[in-house]
């Protein structure tokens, strides 16, 4: 076909600016869709601190609080749970919280501000699920060598008394361990950093 | 009068034209089998899904408040209500059977080889839809399983590494799966995900029609046509295989009603017993395990000790798939003239894909973690062993012409 003095590369190269601006358009019109799927102002401003009075806690016992929408487990722990914890190193795959997410007051062994009371939030650091409280020792299903702690019904993970999780299960982390502060001796508010308690 | 009315559209809309090329004069080959009728029947699962989908938005409230009680409401107030709800429910568990059975007819019968691999690509792009379809419907009654179900897939996202927690965050809307991701799980599966199911039907059945459809000889009709241009051993489409697939389709409905009114539940693996709890997402169920047509893929994920390589190992379990077409290397399409060795393989393949979806259900404790790691490899071991096997292997000859 004669070009007819058709100044062919002016048109492919108007075609192919029209096609990069259309498609940088394109492009800002897809960030409000996108970023309306972003937690909402509101979703990000429900995450108010709760109180727990840890003295009802008989010892053993475990209670969940909700937390941002999250199970939070608070446990009365035993002396017998605590002197579990230590000699378990060369079974856990972090046994000294170093990979793992808690506040730097309870990065230690028992992973907890005072070790008595354990508080951290009740899901597996895998896909989510909440793990089960299963503070018998050597039970049936879980064996011989189980010392008590939390056991993920979905996935098979397991995790001691300090919510450290134990090698060759699919969980990569210890249990997060979420903020708080003491505001007496028994009253503790989940979610608040130290001295931003308010 | 309806003649001359239908005259004055076909002028104006190429009706008739559509009607020949896709219908009155598109051929066949003349031997389909029983296999060849659940890719109709999906069409028919598929209709039988929009309709009852549509009949149920006029009474659901999507809403974490609201969900289960107003499904409650739609099962015991609204007139037959219970009726739609388990046309719905048994549909979406029947849609995956007919789906699981169209795709190893297309991997029997090597049908998603040269000419026919977009054919497959658009194929496995609709299954893709339609899991992520299925994943966001099942949430809609906010039960227990619908609740935890969703936390554990969409934390599946959080393992990939840098942007995971990001994304994972992005897809729920909030910090932990609530009432926006239940919202935008019902908009994205009444209105989003069908667009697009309808799309990419639309393009599977336009290759297909462009390159016309396998047969379980393999053989390629379009080799011997007669004088006017027509396959010797095609029929027209209709009306020989719209009566055929109509038999078919009085057969699945028979079995489709016998589960409808019988079996609805299919004793806790079509409608699991937990979701007739509301959601609580301050416990897990004792037990969880997804709705049967995800276990193969779940206890796969399950059985790799580490979280993102699980996660890969799942996703690589449905890409593979998209790589059949490359990885069978034999041009010869039907079981019926390949190796035996071929023939243990995809023996291999689907005794390992039925194990899997048993093991899914199950718990996951040591021996069973143990045998869900073998059948993983075994599964895995199907696509390796046949790119290997089908480089070398011996074939019997393929027919010229269809003749049985």
């Amino acid at each position: 076909m004669p070009d007819n003095g058709v100044n062919t590369s002016r048109r492919r190269f108007l075609t192919g600016a029209a096609t990069v601006i259309g498609g940088v358009g394109a492009g800002f019109v897809a960030v409000p869709f996108l970023s309306s799927f972003q937690p909402s102002a509101r979703a990000q401003a429900a995450g108010a601190p709760v109180e727990v009075d840890v003295s009802k806690l008989a010892p053993g016992q475990m209670v969940t609080v909700e937390w941002r929408g999250k199970p939070v487990y608070v446990v009365h722990r035993t002396p017998a749970m605590l002197e579990s914890l230590p000699g378990q190193d060369g079974h856990l795959r972090d046994p000294q919280s170093k990979e793992s997410i808690q506040p730097e007051d309870a990065r230690n062994e028992a992973r907890a501000v005072k070790p008595e009371y354990l508080i951290v939030v009740g899901i597996c650091t895998h896909l989510g699920c909440a793990p089960t409280y299963r503070p018998d020792v050597a039970p049936a299903d879980l064996g011989a060598e189980w010392k008590g702690g939390f056991f993920c019904p979905c996935h098979g993970s397991r995790f001691d008394m300090a919510g450290r999780v134990y090698k060759s299960v699919p969980a990569p982390t210890n249990l997060e361990v979420p903020p708080y502060t003491y505001l007496s001796d028994t009253v503790v508010l989940i979610g608040a950093e130290e001295g931003a308690a308010s | 009068m309806i003649a001359k009315l239908y005259r004055w559209v076909d002028d104006r809309l190429p009706v008739s034209h559509f009607w020949n090329a896709h219908l009155a004069q598109y051929y066949v080959p003349k031997n389909f089998n029983l296999w060849y009728f659940f890719g109709s029947l999906a069409l028919l699962v598929f209709a039988v899904q929009i309709l009852s989908g549509i009949w149920l938005t006029m009474n659901y409230k999507p809403s974490a408040t609201e969900a289960f009680a107003s499904v409650e409401y739609i099962m015991r107030d609204v007139e037959w209500g219970w009726l739609i709800r388990y046309m719905h429910s048994t549909g979406a568990s029947m849609f995956f059977v007919v789906v699981y059975l169209h795709m190893l007819r297309g991997m029997m019968y090597g049908s998603y080889k040269n000419p026919r691999e977009l054919v497959w690509i658009f194929g496995m792009l609709i299954y893709l839809v339609l899991m992520a379809e299925a994943f966001m419907g099942y949430l809609l009654p906010w039960g227990q399983m619908s609740y935890w179900g969703a936390q554990v897939i969409i934390s599946l996202f959080g393992s990939i590494p840098f942007i995971g927690e990001e994304l994972a965050l992005w897809i729920r809307g909030d910090y932990v799966v609530s009432d926006v991701t239940l919202n935008r799980f019902f908009a994205l599966h009444v209105i989003a995900l069908p667009l697009v199911l309808i799309f990419l039907v639309g393009g599977h059945i336009m290759a297909l029609h462009e390159v016309g459809s396998n047969n379980p000889e393999g053989v390629d009709i379009k080799k011997h046509k007669d004088a006017e241009g027509r396959p010797l051993d095609g029929v027209p489409f209709h009306p020989y295989y719209t009566v055929k697939d109509l038999f078919g389709v009085g057969v699945f409905l028979f079995v489709f009603a016998l589960i409808l009114f019988y079996l609805p539940e299919m004793g806790g693996y079509f409608l699991e017993k937990p979701n007739f709890e509301p959601a609580n997402p301050m416990k897990t169920p004792e037990h969880i395990a997804p709705v049967w047509y995800f276990t193969p893929f779940y206890a796969i994920l399950r059985a790799v000790p580490d979280k993102f390589l699980g996660v890969v190992a799942m996703g690589g379990a449905i890409f593979v798939l998209f790589l059949l077409p490359w990885l069978d290397r034999n041009p010869v399409r039907s079981i019926r003239y390949r190796s035996t060795a071929f023939k243990a393989l995809l023996a291999m393949f689907v005794v390992s894909f039925v194990v899997l979806g048993w093991l899914g259900t199950q718990p996951a404790t040591g021996l069973l973690t143990l045998l869900a790691q073998f059948f993983t490899l075994l599964y895995f071991g199907y696509f390796a062993a046949l790119w290997y096997v089908s480089g070398r292997e011996k074939t019997k000859p393929v027919p010229e012409r269809i003749t049985r």
